[in-house]
């Protein structure tokens, strides 16, 4: 006889599916407008696939929402739309309509206003004009220092703001849900996977994401150390700016002009994975904007950022 | 390329067959938690090029070891707590080896932030508890190890750290050791591992160091590898707490929820936990497909053979080892809050799926976390341990905390700020006749609010005969009562059926109708409920008299501002075409005055908004004023 089973040796990828599925139910079961935030990357590709195990054979009782910069890949665009069809999802997409007034860019205003204004404000406006009362994100405490010590269930005050100094303490898996009206509760069924999690889970349960992950000849010009690929004709190039066609892949996706490719041949899942586990530089180092200053990523938070 | 995508996938495998510790590390402050876990992130090499060179630019900045790497500052990722030099919220990190992963909390030291080293605790396998070998065990040294014990931690590893500043001293090493193992004899510790080490080096963190010659044990990641943490798994009695009811049409009614305890296959008997209904397993679903057997930790949907009357928060059980249904229970709390626990306040009391009101009825005593004695209290101050009786308004299912820490446990809500006051494990259930003996106190008008979870209000309605005052005022007690308000309605035309008969519409009878009802509204208050007046009350002087009646801020004026022309319109008893045509006598706004309020709390305009939406706005302002309170 082997030996007994105990949840220690639930295998660990189906402990982190269990205990996310765990999360999105007592959300749903708990909160009355609750909404998946998608923001298109590998770790909502992850978050929407757990939403279809949780609930299954019934839908997700909610929508996604993704917030639109209007500065995004064009795949991932069109990666959106046919996913949230394939899914069946009630897709809302938002765009900070001020920002549009004003043109706003990350060329000609900066990756800071552009991302206050584009990402925090425009999540603000569309948290405020459905009402929602629950908001689950993607992000995963391995992926940043003011990450790893947010709650999975973490409240958010009539501002939407964070407050990381007043946290309800979270006991066990006894989550306390309890909020007044026009208050939310952001919510991370991811927080305890690593990058590395992400890829297995995606490679085991065969994920569809977006192709910007794999290598592939791409027109990229470099900037500042950061590889940029030119995704449109709104890229101010100048004469010393060179435009080298290279086998180039992301680890992360955001902005066009703010998320930095990789030089990679990696053009399989099974060879990103494999790149992966020999990876020097963590997956945010591609991203400009957590590099505008130390504790950014905590400032925007307590903005409202996700 | 074959043969690398074939390691690839072993790898993957191997990585998917490491077992997992979840541990956290506490103890007093500054004796170097954060700094042994970065120590433990360097040296098992899981720190990437660019978070090595932001720690090296912050351990320049903010850094308290000169130009050497700060390890404590991977850590600390609150501005605060880079400013401060301290830990305030627990950070969990990850990282792996050969033999294992590990999620680790890092928890802060400080007795303000107990509630955080709780929250890192309550999901810990293991506790590594460091201690500053300069200054030996401290009483934050104690409370950790016994929150660690009270929550169910099993391991404990006694990190004796800063030996380099003692010239790695095996006598200083042992001396602690012991003092250690003497205090913790009683908190029921399966092992408890004593490494000399420092966490600044790395001496016998994950290399045994040269410095200590005399030590022979494991070094600290090579216990964390190999220490067996048995559950009890399967053996342990079937669990499964219901989160929701799954129908997504007629033909499908299934239960969700996450195994808490032993396994479940199709076929097997199951009972409801509250009902004792029984009935059987006849599917298991997942989205990948149905399974035949379900084991602990594993989220599912259960159909049943029977459709029996289950809903979110009662159990599925094993119907030979069922677990308490009781609505008094005796346990352990931790308390987390600045304001105190009270007894005879009334909380929400939060499992992991069921919510019910409670009471705490007898504090029975506090812990004291230094010579673990039971000290008489009155009440529960913030971080305090204390062992009490509850009174729940209905039975929840639930096992004792240490036969199962999932079914076990609750928490404590505050019900108006919705605070997380405390956190409980329980220890057994009581009969109702033990637990009737109250705290000795008065019954008074808070109590009697208290237990009704509200504070008293008098809602006076002021305007015309019909301005609309009754309608947005029935609106508002469904609204109030739907939230579970206690509420009462005097309504004008009601009370002068009854207790009023006897008067008429003379300016003093007026004035008598309004002392008598504002007297009925105080005794109301009194009683704890939310009073709702309707009434025409057109004179300032009687509304003061019954303002000056009831507590500062409990009277809330709402002037109901119709004008008389649109009342006149409406008229929906005909009474101001009686009253035009000289049938009716002393009419107000016809023949007699309407004194308007000129500071009411509310002001409504009918024209502009509907009756309901009006109501709504006044619970809006009544959920605000009880955030205040």
């Amino acid at each position: 006889m082997s030996k007994a089973l105990s949840h220690h040796d639930l295998p660990h990828l189906e402990r982190l599916e269990a205990e996310a599925i765990h999360v999105m139910r007592e959300v749903a079961a708990n909160f009355a407008k609750p909404v998946m935030l998608y923001s298109i990357g590998k770790d909502s590709s992850v978050m929407l696939h757990l939403a279809m195990k949780a609930f299954y054979p019934a839908r997700p009782p909610f929508p996604l929402l993704h917030v639109d910069t209007l500065w995004k890949f064009r795949e991932m665009i069109a990666f959106r739309d046919r996913i949230a069809a394939e899914l069946g999802f009630d897709l809302l997409v938002h765009v900070n309509p001020d920002g549009i007034a004003e043109n706003v860019g990350p060329f000609t205003h900066g990756s800071s206003h552009h991302t206050h204004v584009m990402k925090t404000l425009a999540l603000r406006q569309a948290l405020d004009k459905y009402g929602f009362d629950a908001a689950f994100g993607g992000a995963r405490r391995d992926e940043e220092k003011s990450r790893a010590k947010e709650r999975i269930f973490s409240f958010r005050n009539g501002a939407h703001a964070w407050d990381p100094k007043a946290q309800r303490p979270e006991m066990w898996k006894t989550y306390n849900t309890r909020i007044h009206k026009g208050e939310e509760i952001r919510v991370f069924p991811l927080s305890n996977w690593t990058e590395l999690d992400i890829w297995q889970y995606i490679l085991k349960e065969n994920i569809p994401i977006v192709p910007l992950y794999l290598a592939a000849k791409r027109p990229v010009v470099e900037r500042d150390g950061m590889l940029v690929m030119v995704d449109d004709a709104r890229m101010p190039l100048g004469p010393e700016d060179k435009v080298e066609e290279r086998s180039v892949r992301f680890r992360t996706l955001g902005c066009y002009p703010l998320t930095g490719a990789i030089p990679s041949e990696a053009d399989t899942l099974e060879k990103v994975v494999a790149e992966m586990l020999a990876a020097t530089t963590s997956e945010r180092q591609g991203r400009a904007i957590d590099r505008d200053e130390a504790g950014s990523m905590e400032k925007k938070k307590r903005e409202g950022y996700f | 390329m074959a043969d690398a995508k074939k390691d690839l996938a072993a790898y993957l495998r191997a990585q998917e067959d490491k077992s997992m510790l979840r541990f956290l590390t506490c103890g007093s402050v500054d004796d170097g938690k954060s700094t042994l876990i970065g120590r433990l992130l360097y040296d098992t090499k899981l720190l990437f090029e660019d978070q090595l060179a932001a720690l090296a630019s912050d351990s320049r900045k903010h850094g308290t070891n000169g130009e050497a790497l700060d390890f404590a500052l991977l850590m600390d990722g609150l501005e605060a707590e880079r400013e401060q030099g301290i830990t305030i919220d627990v950070a969990y990190r990850f990282f792996a080896t050969e033999k294992r992963k590990f999620i680790v909390a890092d928890t802060p030291g400080h007795e303000e932030y107990t509630r955080n080293m709780a929250t890192g605790a309550s999901t810990a396998d293991l506790a590594v508890v460091l201690v500053d070998a300069r200054r030996g065990i401290l009483t934050q040294t104690r409370r950790h190890s016994y929150i660690a014990s009270l929550l169910g931690i099993r391991h404990v590893v006694l990190a004796v750290n800063k030996l380099d500043l003692l010239e790695y001293d095996q006598a200083t090493f042992e001396a602690i050791a012991d003092d250690y193992r003497a205090f913790a004899a009683e908190l029921g510790f399966e092992t408890v591992t004593a490494i000399p080490l420092s966490a600044r080096f790395g001496d016998n963190v994950m290399t045994r160091s040269p410095n200590t010659p005399w030590y022979s044990g494991p070094t600290l990641l090579g216990h964390l590898e190999t220490v067996e943490i048995a559950g009890r798994g399967v053996d342990r009695p079937f669990r499964f707490p219901i989160q929701s009811v799954v129908r997504p049409n007629q033909d499908f009614r299934g239960f969700a929820g996450q195994v808490a305890g032993g396994r479940i296959a199709v076929g097997d008997p199951v009972v409801a936990a509250k009902s004792g209904k029984t009935s059987r397993i006849a599917r298991i679903v997942t989205h990948g497909g149905d399974l035949s057997v379900a084991v602990e930790g594993q989220a599912v949907t259960l159909v049943l053979a029977d459709e029996i009357e289950l809903s979110r928060g009662n159990m599925l059980v094993a119907p030979q080892e069922r677990p308490h249904v009781a609505d008094q229970l005796q346990a352990h709390l931790v308390w987390f809050d600045a304001k105190p626990l009270i007894p005879g306040r009334s909380y929400i009391l939060r499992t992991e799926t069921d919510t019910v009101n409670c009471t705490v009825t007898a504090l029975k005593h506090e812990v004291n976390v230094n010579t673990l004695a039971h000290d008489a209290a009155r009440s529960l101050a913030m971080n305090g341990v204390g062992v009490c009786n509850l009174s729940l308004q209905s039975p929840i299912a639930f096992d004792a905390y240490n036969e199962n820490r999932s079914t076990g446990n609750f928490i404590l809500i505050d019900r108006y700020s919705n605070a997380t006051l405390g956190a409980g494990m329980i220890d057994f259930p009581l009969r109702r006749a033990e637990n009737v003996h109250w705290q000795a106190m008065e019954v008074n008008k808070q109590a009697r609010a208290e237990i009704k979870g509200q504070r008293p209000a008098v809602l006076w309605f002021t305007g015309l005969s019909g301005s609309g005052k009754s309608t947005i005022a029935n609106s508002l007690e469904k609204l109030l009562h739907a939230e579970g308000r206690h509420t009462y309605m005097l309504d004008g035309d009601n009370i002068r059926h009854g207790l009023n008969r006897d008067l008429g519409f003379t300016e003093a009878d007026r004035v008598e109708n309004i002392r008598r009802v504002a007297e009925v509204a105080k005794l109301m208050a009194d009683a704890g409920l939310i009073v709702i007046v309707s009434f025409i009350s057109p004179f300032k002087a009687e509304r003061r008299l019954a303002r000056d009646m009831m507590e500062a801020g409990e009277f809330i004026e709402i002037f109901v501002d119709t004008p008389i022309d649109e009342c006149a319109r409406r008229d929906p008893k005909g009474l101001y075409k009686k009253a035009r045509e000289g049938k009716i006598a002393n009419f107000t706004g016809i023949s007699s005055p309407y004194e308007p309020p000129e500071n009411p709390e509310l002001r409504l305009d009918t024209l502009a908004e509907e009756p309901d939406d009006l109501a709504r706005r006044i619970a809006d302002f009544m959920g605000e004023r009880l955030m205040q309170g």
